[in-house]
């Protein structure tokens, strides 16, 4: 089984602030990691990989530093890795993104499964996986939250769409975008850093790729324009009531019919 | 010592000083908590428990409590584990969970003065907010921070960053009289007499009433990494500690843990353990100002750890994969509390040195007395918890091989040179262990500290040194 698992690098905090002028996210000092949802998609891979054997590329779009999440992966078990890197890419919406890391893809191999995590917690579009296997033409599932059966040909999964659990059968080639805790990941081993610290990763710039038309890409590929970006409004309204109990009941229940609750 | 039993007059007193009905418990109203505390199977309750908010209202109580004979106990959350904050000659139980205000963080003597009743967790995070840092870390999260300094807690930084008493730099205390004190101050250098808020640390409620805390803060590291160190087996992992002591390199922690405790935490908290393969593990932390910083401080104790036969090194170095791992750390002694009808614990410390001897010695006791027994500890600074656990055994042989066990790991603690308890204190329930320990005239000076404070003995009786 060939696997490929798209990553990416995202901020180290849960609280990224905005610059209330610019509209743009303040990245300065914050530390990076992998993106929390990818780590379950790795373990996903190296599940599969211990039950069928074959290999797994991480592949991840970025500047040349965005190559620490891909010698994590290698930490944790991961045999390949791909950055897909150039200036030209820059500024990418998700379907400029979808496009580039789809073309990435091809130039570096042929799969027979890719996996992605759910969403990412920076852009937390959840679009990118689904739009990859479209430019890929190739089946895809989101929400995936348990591996039911692994077959020659095809696999069986759960999908959690919050309100019912669906089953499904999908065929190789595909793409699984999944949830968290499908797996707990494992931790990167320092044994399996140190042994692959000299590892090889292979770059892919825009000259590699088949479609090397410059308008395709970064900000000039990307119908997405961004108004503004600014933090969501903090809603910390709070009554305070005193009384008897049999009163506040009511009164309870008549706020939460005003607002529609109940 | 003949007490006053607590009437319907002195209870008109109370309700003269509180003045809030719903701030006093009689009779039937008293919970069954209030009878005892997490563990131990000490069990009594007080004749009134009075919830105070203020320095005056315990002051008060107590200058009426000392003028009519009345014994008082003292209780914050009552998560201890050795029944210190049992009412044993019943009385009134001041319980002090109600003054949980902030009242002053000075950021130009990196201090904060809070009420007794602040919970550890809101005191951690309340300056974590504000990139300060409170380095004890107690298991117990929701443990006061009065309850606190009265145990001299130490928890899972001691190696680094030492314990309770390190980061108290004043009290404000009531004496059993009703008098009020302060000890110690905001000064970090003090060489003003006898050390008395070194003496208020640790005396479990047997000395004076803390009010207020000073604690000193340290300014919050940047990073923290943790290393979850799988071993083949407990002898391995546990024989690897004294190498990484010596290796001058200083981890925050040194934690061992065991398969079958991961497991447990595992079932308790309905989560997955990153790793469950090994028969045992060490968990070690480190802390610094960047990524490459500490990187460079945990390559040579990971080499040493490789070289005594560790499996593999699991680095742990965001926030989610630290919360997965000291998540389950934090919840072993409900976990393991979960897997049994009942337990009793000892909390032995010996010196760094002698931990693995301690250990092994432990972890070989279940086949000499045949009795379950779980440990796992801060094997960086000597200090164990061991649990032993009743099962399904009658009371009889619960209690037989219950005191067998203790007594052989007491023990096997004092041949180390160690002591009786390293965090959880003395209490009501391992006074028996401490006067097997300690040189009689240690005793007998502590008893002379207890009467020049609380000559009238009502401030929570029976423990400690008294019999």
């Amino acid at each position: 089984m060939n696997i490929l698992v798209c990553i990416k690098q995202v901020p180290d905090s849960n609280k990224v602030e905005v610059d209330p002028v610019t509209g743009v996210l303040k990245r300065n000092g914050v530390e990076s990691k992998m993106n929390p949802y990818d780590l379950y998609a790795i373990e996903t891979a190296l599940r599969i990989k211990e039950k069928l054997g074959g290999s797994i590329t991480a592949l991840t779009m970025g500047p040349n530093q965005a190559a620490g999440v891909i010698r994590e992966a290698f930490a944790m078990g991961v045999d390949h890795g791909v950055l897909i890197s150039d200036r030209k890419f820059g500024g990418a919406d998700v379907l400029a993104t979808s496009y580039t890391i789809s073309q990435g893809i091809k130039k570096s191999g042929t799969y027979d499964l890719i996996l992605c995590g759910k969403q990412t917690t920076d852009g937390d579009t959840a679009q990118v996986g689904p739009e990859v296997a479209e430019w890929l033409g190739i089946p895809s599932l989101s929400n995936v939250s348990k591996v039911t059966e692994l077959k020659a040909g095809s696999m069986v999964v759960e999908m959690d769409m919050t309100h019912e659990i669906e089953i499904a059968e999908i065929e190789y080639p595909c793409l699984l975008a999944v949830d968290k805790d499908i797996f707990i990941p494992r931790l990167p081993s320092f044994v399996k850093k140190q042994e692959t610290k000299d590892r090889e990763i292979r770059v892919i710039t825009l000259a590699d790729l088949e479609d090397r038309e410059e308008k395709h890409y970064g900000l000039n590929g990307s119908p997405t324009q961004v108004q503004r970006i600014f933090p969501p409004e903090v809603n910390n309204h709070r009554e305070v009531w005193n009384g008897e109990g049999s009163e506040l009941t009511g009164r309870l229940l008549s706020k939460l019919k005003e607002l529609k609750f109940a | 010592m003949n007490y006053k039993r607590l009437d319907q007059n002195d209870l008109k007193t109370i309700r003269a000083i509180i003045k809030e009905e719903e701030r006093i418990l009689y009779g039937e109203e008293i919970n069954e908590e209030y009878s005892h505390d997490e563990l131990s199977d000490t069990v009594s309750y007080p004749d009134v428990v009075v919830k105070v908010i203020s320095t005056e209202e315990v002051s008060e109580i107590m200058r009426y409590a000392y003028e009519n004979t009345i014994p008082v106990t003292p209780r914050g959350s009552g998560t201890g584990l050795v029944g210190a904050s049992v009412a044993i000659e019943h009385g009134i139980m001041l319980d002090t969970s109600l003054m949980n205000r902030f009242l002053e963080l000075d950021e130009n003597n990196l201090t904060i003065t809070v009420e007794p009743g602040v919970l550890l967790m809101e005191l951690a995070a309340y300056v974590q907010d504000r990139d300060l840092f409170y380095p004890p870390d107690p298991g117990e999260k929701s443990a006061t921070i009065g309850g606190n300094i009265s145990t001299n807690a130490g928890g899972m930084r001691a190696v680094k960053y030492g314990v309770t008493r390190d980061y108290v730099r004043g009290l404000e205390v009531v004496l059993p009289d009703g008098k009020v004190v302060e000890f110690g101050g905001k000064v970090v250098k003090n060489s003003t007499g006898y050390a008395m808020k070194d003496l208020m640390v640790g005396s479990e409620g047997t000395l004076g009433i803390i009010t207020k805390a000073t604690l000193k803060l340290l300014p919050l590291p940047k990073k923290a990494i943790s290393l979850l160190i799988p071993f083949p087996t407990l002898e391995k992992a546990i024989r690897t500690v004294p190498f990484i002591i010596k290796s001058k390199s200083i981890p925050t922690a040194i934690e061992f843990m065991q398969r079958e405790v991961i497991l447990d935490a595992e079932k308790y908290l309905g989560k997955k353990f990153p790793d469950s393969s090994a028969d045992a593990y060490l968990l070690l932390k480190f802390d610094g100002n960047s990524t490459e910083e500490i990187e460079k401080d945990y390559a040579n104790v990971a080499q040493i750890c490789l070289e005594q036969g560790a499996i593999d090194i699991l680095i742990s170095d965001t926030n989610e994969r630290e919360e997965s791992i000291w998540k389950a750390r934090g919840a072993f002694l409900e976990a393991i509390k979960g897997s049994t009808t009942y337990m009793d614990e000892v909390d032995v410390v010996v010196p760094r040195g002698s931990v693995n001897e301690m250990v092994e010695y432990i972890h070989g006791l279940y086949k000499e007395v045949d009795i379950r027994i779980k440990s796992f500890g801060h094997a960086g600074d000597g200090n164990l918890h061991a649990y032993i656990l009743k099962d399904d055994l009658s009371e009889e042989e619960w209690e037989n091989k219950m005191k067998a066990a203790m007594d052989k790991i007491y023990g096997k603690a004092r041949e180390l040179s160690g002591q009786v308890s390293g965090e959880h204190g003395i209490g009501y329930a391992k006074k028996s262990y401490l006067m097997e320990s300690m040189d009689p005239a240690t005793v007998e000076i502590m008893r002379g500290i207890k009467r020049a404070f609380d000559p009238k003995n009502i401030l929570n009786p029976h423990k400690v040194c008294q019999m």
